[in-house]
């Protein structure tokens, strides 16, 4: 029972990786504090949207077996 | 047929992406373009690396060009957006929207690119001039970790 994380910009330098699998959490905001503690990610999550399976989500949203997981920063396109 | 909104991982060609708007309906055109400046915040820039969520970026840049459509009176809008590595003066962005006149053609294009840059997953890496590099995420306070040095 895991979830796949993928991570960009300023959180995929502070993970070292783009991506990684994990056990599947209770919630996506649980899951951000573990992530943010193992990792030290500055940012907090009010920060940061929530995507779930390639669509934006609410961080409600419940956490599947297989899901793939982002935490998108705020943008800087344009 | 290209989509709307599209990621490009190289160069683009902006006579393609004119062409592919001209229409009978539209008499009036009108597009945007971003470029790499050499400067921002006060410090002087040598370059960008743009980032992107390709998958996401491609789906919220699409839902963009088809609420563009049901906003405004236009008759096609397009937009393309860089990744990778970009030096000074290269285009960034490209947006473009043929309209029956002129008003609608020009709002269009300012929403579609104000839209862009709040709402697509794309981060804008700066090579800084002094040396290192640093990640924008505009009112991520807490975010600031550059790879300085």
């Amino acid at each position: 029972m895991s979830v796949t994380v993928l991570y960009f910009a300023s959180l995929r330098d502070a993970a070292g990786m783009a991506s990684e699998i994990v056990d599947r959490p209770a919630s996506l905001s649980q899951l951000y504090a573990q992530l943010r503690a193992r990792h030290g990610f500055a940012m907090a999550p009010d920060k940061l949207r929530v995507a779930v399976d390639g669509a934006f989500s609410g961080w409600d949203a419940t956490v599947d077996d297989g899901a793939e997981i982002a935490f998108i920063p705020p943008v800087s396109g344009g | 047929m290209a989509p709307d909104f599209r990621i490009a991982d190289a160069p683009f060609d902006i006579g393609a992406l004119r062409e592919r708007l001209l229409s009978a309906q539209a008499g009036a055109f009108a597009s945007f373009e971003g470029w790499v400046r050499d400067n921002n915040d006060g410090r002087a820039v040598t370059g960008l690396t743009y980032e992107a969520y390709v998958a996401l970026a491609e789906v919220e840049g699409g839902k963009i060009i088809d609420e563009a459509r049901a906003r405004f009176a236009i008759v096609d809008a397009a937009c393309v957006h860089r990744v990778g590595r970009l030096e000074l003066g290269d285009p960034a962005v490209w947006v473009g929207v043929s309209a029956g006149h002129r008003d609608a053609a020009f709002a269009a294009c300012r929403w579609i690119i104000d839209e862009v840059k709040s709402r697509v997953p794309i981060w804008k890496h700066e090579h800084y001039a002094e040396g290192g590099a640093e990640w924008l995420h505009p009112g991520g306070e807490g975010a600031g970790l550059g790879d300085r040095g």
